[in-house]
């Protein structure tokens, strides 16, 4: 029951990547609409990001003094100066260890 | 010119800083699976047959605690449609393709392949062989995918869970968008997003995940009315 629950998700997981590459048109999206797609990646990853971020893995809000918040700060100031992937993971993984093993 | 080579080693070469964070997530996701106690060669094959991080665990983690089969299978839809707005973003550049190559790529499209080769295909629309620089970033994170969920379930208990090694995910999402907060219009959206999905995190079938971009991209469609 398991694998076949598996196999399912498996093939709605693929249709969720093949539909729009595959089974729809481009030329059936108009100009504008063209142009609000070029947001997705802003308007996709902050969904990943807060939650990932801002709540617990039981489900609730982090206290305002969390050491995530912390080392999502130090990565995005990293990040914005450095203009470097690996900087801004490490220096955000290493500040968060810093607080929740150092002090 | 590009070659297709020097296409595909680009997309490796974009994509391989993110490894700092798909590699230890791969591994917690390993890990998590053996200890919620399921076999060894059910939780190998989801990275196979779904081939996405966070719905893996979300599958496993609701089946373990009593959940029905359909709502396990309709939370991993949901927090996988998210790769439709991917698909149509990519369309673009791969409308060319012949329909056996598109459904082929279209199995590795992942997050950071998707947003580092789009990064790449805004800037080079004219090469003839664009889809390239996407099988270097879809397959890099497809086979260090694999095996950072083999590790995870062969080290299974010895990951410690102290490390907190999930925070690693929205740190490499961060290292995606952080250059686009220099413009208005993006934090504006970006911020839209972020408080949606804070707001709708309860929402069942995890569905906060693709109402915050349709909201986020609602605004972006306001934003752009008002800068003309």
């Amino acid at each position: 029951m398991t694998w076949l629950s598996i196999i399912i998700a498996g093939i709605i997981t693929y249709f969720t990547r093949m539909t729009m590459v595959a089974l729809v048109n481009r030329d059936l999206l108009g100009e504008k609409v063209k142009a609000v797609l070029a947001y997705v990646p802003s308007a996709v990853f902050p969904a990943i990001i807060f939650p990932g971020i801002f709540i617990n893995d039981y489900g609730t809000f982090i206290e305002m003094n969390d050491p995530k918040i912390f080392g999502a700060i130090v990565a995005i100031l990293v990040g914005y100066f450095s203009r470097n992937v690996i900087a801004t993971i490490l220096s955000g993984l290493f500040s968060y260890w810093i607080i929740i093993f150092l002090i | 010119m590009l070659t297709k080579k020097q296409l595909i080693t680009k997309g490796i070469l974009s994509v391989a800083p993110h490894m700092f964070s798909v590699i230890p997530f791969g591994i917690v996701c390993g890990a998590i699976g053996i200890e919620l106690g399921f076999s060894p060669t059910l939780v190998y094959a989801m990275s196979i047959i779904i081939f996405g991080g966070a719905s893996q665990i979300v599958f496993l983690q609701l089946l373990s605690g009593g959940a029905s089969a359909f709502i396990a299978i309709t939370s991993v839809g949901v927090i996988n449609s998210r790769h439709l707005l991917y698909g149509a973003v990519l369309s673009e550049y791969l409308e060319k393709l012949s329909f056996i190559k598109k459904l082929l790529i279209s199995y590795i499209v992942v997050d950071q392949g998707f947003a580092e080769s789009n990064k790449f295909f805004q800037k080079n629309k004219t090469e003839p062989y664009l889809h390239y620089h996407l099988i270097g970033t879809g397959a890099t994170l497809w086979i260090c995918w694999q095996l950072a969920t083999l590790s995870g379930i062969i080290l299974g208990s010895f990951v410690p869970e102290e490390l907190g090694l999930k925070f690693a995910v929205p740190l490499t999402f961060i290292a995606i968008v952080v250059q686009d907060l220099k413009k208005l219009d993006h934090v504006i959206v970006m911020i839209t997003c972020g408080l949606s999905s804070l707001l709708f995190f309860d929402a069942p079938f995890k569905s906060y995940i693709i109402i915050s971009p349709l909201i986020a991209l609602f605004v972006a469609a306001l934003v752009l009315r008002l800068k003309k």
